[in-house]
């Protein structure tokens, strides 16, 4: 028995290397869990993009559920998740936010114009400030936000089919047989 | 005269790399508020490059909230409530040291269970050998030398 107690420490120290591997693969280890989740959205005054004279604030977005999604003209991940916001995202049955994110109006603009444009609004935080009040610490982001205000469910990065499908949906689902 | 101008060009952009690095225009009202500020930041994590603290960090991000950490500060804010108001908006992660609370326990006390693991073990083989030598001598047994190895 006593010959065997190296190898057993090495089997022991092997296995906790595999499960650290398997632990670790699971999830993205740069996620930072948002601690919004089931609280009320920050309250934000922002101008649209399109018309800066006019803007969207938390209290004139109240009454139906709604998505917003965090994107910039830089954000090279956002160019990834457009093509899935333009046709999926169009489906899921809330209007879609661009919340255009440090960016300059007018790169955003082209931006749009050249990829297609699958929101319903856009608005603009060109400081960023807002965006901390979020929680946002890239892009893309999507937040998913009750007729009451309240986040209910956050992605970070970009949107698939198969987050969409697996994830999204359930919760706008779940959204929708609480209004009912 | 080309090849001059193009070195002086180059050169100046280097400059220029240089002394947009160094400069987080900041307009600290003395030193003591200053070094607070570098302490504070120290103690914060930048959410984007995360092996980063808040107050070395180049990133974009980092920047900004170096500044809103100064305006918190200007209106009047301690170390304790800047910190939850970021806590508040990236929850602990910001941190570099993590709270002690329930769920940090193993993290914290972790290290002093494997210690006490360690020393149980330490432990339990020196009395061991301590009584297989009693038993040794008291045998007086002559095959010592192939007892050397074996634990």
């Amino acid at each position: 028995m006593s010959r065997l107690a190296p190898l057993l420490g090495f089997v022991l120290l092997a296995a906790l290397l595999g499960f650290g591997i398997w632990w670790n693969s699971g999830h993205d280890q740069r996620e930072v869990p948002s601690p919004l989740i089931d609280k009320a959205a920050p309250a934000f005054v922002l101008p649209r993009l399109d018309d800066p004279a006019q803007s969207v604030s938390r209290a004139s977005l109240l009454g139906k559920p709604y998505l917003i999604n965090v994107f910039a003209s830089w954000c090279i991940a956002c160019g990834e998740e457009h093509p899935v916001l333009m046709t999926d995202g169009k489906q899921i049955g809330v209007p879609l936010i661009g919340y255009d994110y440090k960016d300059d109006p007018a790169e955003a603009k082209a931006w749009l114009a050249e990829h297609g444009n699958p929101y319903d609004t856009v608005i603009a935080d060109r400081e960023g400030r807002s965006a901390i009040d979020f929680g946002v610490y890239g892009a893309p982001e999507s937040f998913l936000i009750d007729a009451q205000g309240v986040i209910r469910y956050k992605h970070i990065g970009p949107l698939t089919p198969e987050v969409i499908a697996s994830e999204l949906k359930p919760a706008i689902d779940a959204l929708q047989r609480e209004a009912h | 005269m080309r090849l001059l101008a193009r070195v002086t060009l180059l050169l100046l952009l280097a400059s220029g790399v240089v002394f947009a690095q160094a400069i987080d225009p900041l307009p600290f009202k003395d030193h003591a508020e200053e070094v607070r500020f570098q302490k504070l930041t120290a103690q914060l994590r930048c959410l984007v490059c995360q092996n980063e603290n808040l107050a070395d960090s180049n990133a974009d991000l980092a920047r900004d909230l170096r500044h809103e950490v100064f305006e918190l500060m200007q209106h009047g804010q301690s170390d304790e409530q800047i910190k939850q108001y970021l806590v508040e908006r990236y929850s602990n992660f910001v941190l570099y040291d993590p709270p002690v609370q329930r769920s940090t326990w193993l993290l914290w006390f972790g290290p002093l269970l494997i210690l006490l693991a360690g020393a149980g073990v330490v432990a339990f083989t020196i009395r061991r050998r301590a009584a297989a030598s009693t038993a040794d001598a008291l045998q007086t047994d002559t095959r010592d030398t192939e007892h050397g190895d074996d634990w």
